[in-house]
């Protein structure tokens, strides 16, 4: 149904992640449509040592609140402070301009191909 | 969120499918939550206008000569003033005082009323009118499932309704007053036009019979297409009527609460009386007389976030500690929202008397964060 972009890896929390290095995370655009207009976003902070699996941050819609999950394990490096200033660009441009954060990555957590995600979330 | 199978649909369901909206369970149906973007939605009701399906909202009649009498004694307002043509926000009560639905009572004719209620609700609300009109010369029809509603609402309602309305009855819809109702001819098809809303905004409900609510909905749509109208969910229906400052039964209203504690004390006629000029007596009357007498242990409030963190329903309301810590729970968040017109949070929330004082800074808990709140007068937003 979805379109995926197939440079990306996906977790079955939404998250994407790309094979750049340091790696960036943002969350696809399933998830974008199902939280709806995104208002709020709290990321880890630079520095932050981060697990696969586990809870990093949180994203607000207008309606609703989401943990957000990180798909990798590692330091992060960078946020994207122009979408934690205007969360929207995570709804307009979930795979681009929304991206939400930079990790030195040391492991991956169980990670799908696009093809796979899509069977599983499009 | 889940569509379960169970929900009925609305006679729009196929419409808002063609449209790409996001559905959602509510209130036993399955709703629009959204057709693009929460925000967009609520902007366009504010700015220009939106189209609504309340398709799922209860539609009672209470027809015969007793009609106004037996609303009197079944609700806490006073049906039997309300003049042909014009309609009252209500209540209908146990007889604990709690509140089993809020209402809007329209009087069609001298001896037809209307009762819209909740769509959760409807069936009750319909069965407890039937058992509280028994003595009455009156006739209860729940003509729910043959009825569909649309509302247009928003600053350009009045032009794109008048626009489809016909001639003999353009005049009586665009000089109609608010919370007054007349039946019109509009884009061909025989409609309840209600000056009406949820949305704080000026607009209209069209009652419709449910086999011409497509052919309506289409005709509003194009009809409004040049004067930015859009579809409309339940999502931005939502956060219109919490800008507005109105409750929503299941948050601000339920069996817990009586009218007093909501702050809407004035619906219950306590006073009323019948053709005799003797008091009234209604169901929940000894009970809401006792309430009226005494001080409420909680009272609805809105409060303003100053973070941008929004505070949801569920949460609690707390002191505030030391360092931004969380202090003693003094209340419980109904319903709450980034508030797309003003730009910050709002929420309604159940506190204790003593810190229900406009200007009181408090704090919600979210989520572990006490994310600093202040008590300010309703609603938050009020049209220019």
């Amino acid at each position: 149904m979805a379109d995926f972009p197939e440079n990306l890896r996906y977790s079955a929390e939404h998250e994407w992640v790309d094979d750049t290095s340091p790696a960036t995370v943002g969350v696809t655009s399933v998830a974008a449509d199902a939280l709806g207009d995104v208002v709020y976003l709290e990321l880890p902070e630079v520095g932050a040592t981060i697990e696969a699996g586990a809870v990093v941050g949180e994203i607000e819609s207008t309606k609703s609140v989401s943990e957000l999950y990180s798909p990798v394990s590692g330091t992060v490096v960078e946020v994207n402070q122009a979408a934690v200033d205007d969360p929207a660009v995570v709804n307009s441009d979930p795979f681009g301009a929304g991206w939400l954060f930079k990790v030195d990555v040391s492991s991956s957590g169980a990670l799908l191909t696009a093809e796979e995600y899509a069977a599983q979330a499009g | 969120m889940a569509e379960d199978q169970q929900d009925k649909t609305t006679p729009l369901h196929d419409e808002h499918v063609a449209l790409g909206a996001s559905l959602t369970g509510f209130g036993g149906w399955q709703m629009p939550l959204r057709y693009t973007s929460d925000l967009a939605e609520h902007r366009a009701v504010r700015e220009a206008a939106g189209l609504f399906d309340l398709s799922h909202m209860g539609e009672i009649h209470l027809e015969g000569p007793q009609s106004g009498a037996a609303l009197d004694a079944a609700l806490v307002g006073n049906a039997s003033a309300i003049g042909v043509g014009r309609a009252r926000y209500s209540m209908i009560c146990a007889e604990d005082g709690a509140v089993l639905d809020d209402l809007i009572v329209y009087r069609l004719e001298d001896e037809h009323f209307l009762v819209v209620a909740n769509a959760g609700n409807a069936p009750r609300v319909a069965a407890e009118l039937v058992a509280r009109a028994s003595g009455f010369d009156t006739v209860v029809t729940d003509r729910s499932d043959e009825t569909a509603l649309v509302a247009v609402q928003g600053p350009r309602a009045e032009e794109i309704v008048a626009s489809l309305t016909a001639a003999e009855d353009v005049d009586a819809v665009r000089t109609m007053k608010y919370y007054a109702s007349a039946p019109a001819t509009v884009a061909g098809i025989p409609v309840l036009v209600a000056r009406t809303g949820y949305t704080g905004e000026d607009g209209f409900e069209l009652f419709v019979p449910a086999g011409r609510a497509v052919e309506l909905w289409r005709a509003l749509l194009a009809a409004g297409e040049g004067h930015g109208l859009v579809p409309a969910g339940l999502s931005a229906r939502d956060s219109l009527r919490l800008e507005a400052g109105m409750p929503l039964y299941g948050h601000e209203l339920d069996e817990t609460t009586t009218p007093y504690e909501a702050g809407l004390g004035r619906v219950v006629k306590l006073d009323k009386t019948g053709d005799d000029g003797e008091p009234l007596p209604f169901v929940g009357r000894a009970a809401l007389a006792a309430r009226a007498q005494s001080a409420p242990a909680r009272v609805l409030v809105g409060l303003r976030g100053e973070g941008r963190r929004p505070a949801r329903a569920g949460y609690d309301v707390v002191r505030r500690g030391l360092d931004g810590t969380v202090g003693a729970v003094v209340g419980r968040v109904t319903s709450g929202a980034p508030s797309p017109t003003l730009g910050h949070p709002v929420a309604m929330a159940y506190v204790t008397p003593e810190v229900s004082a406009e200007g009181t800074e408090l704090a919600v808990d979210v989520r572990g964060r006490a994310e600093p709140f202040v008590v300010v007068r309703m609603p938050f937003y009020k049209r220019a």
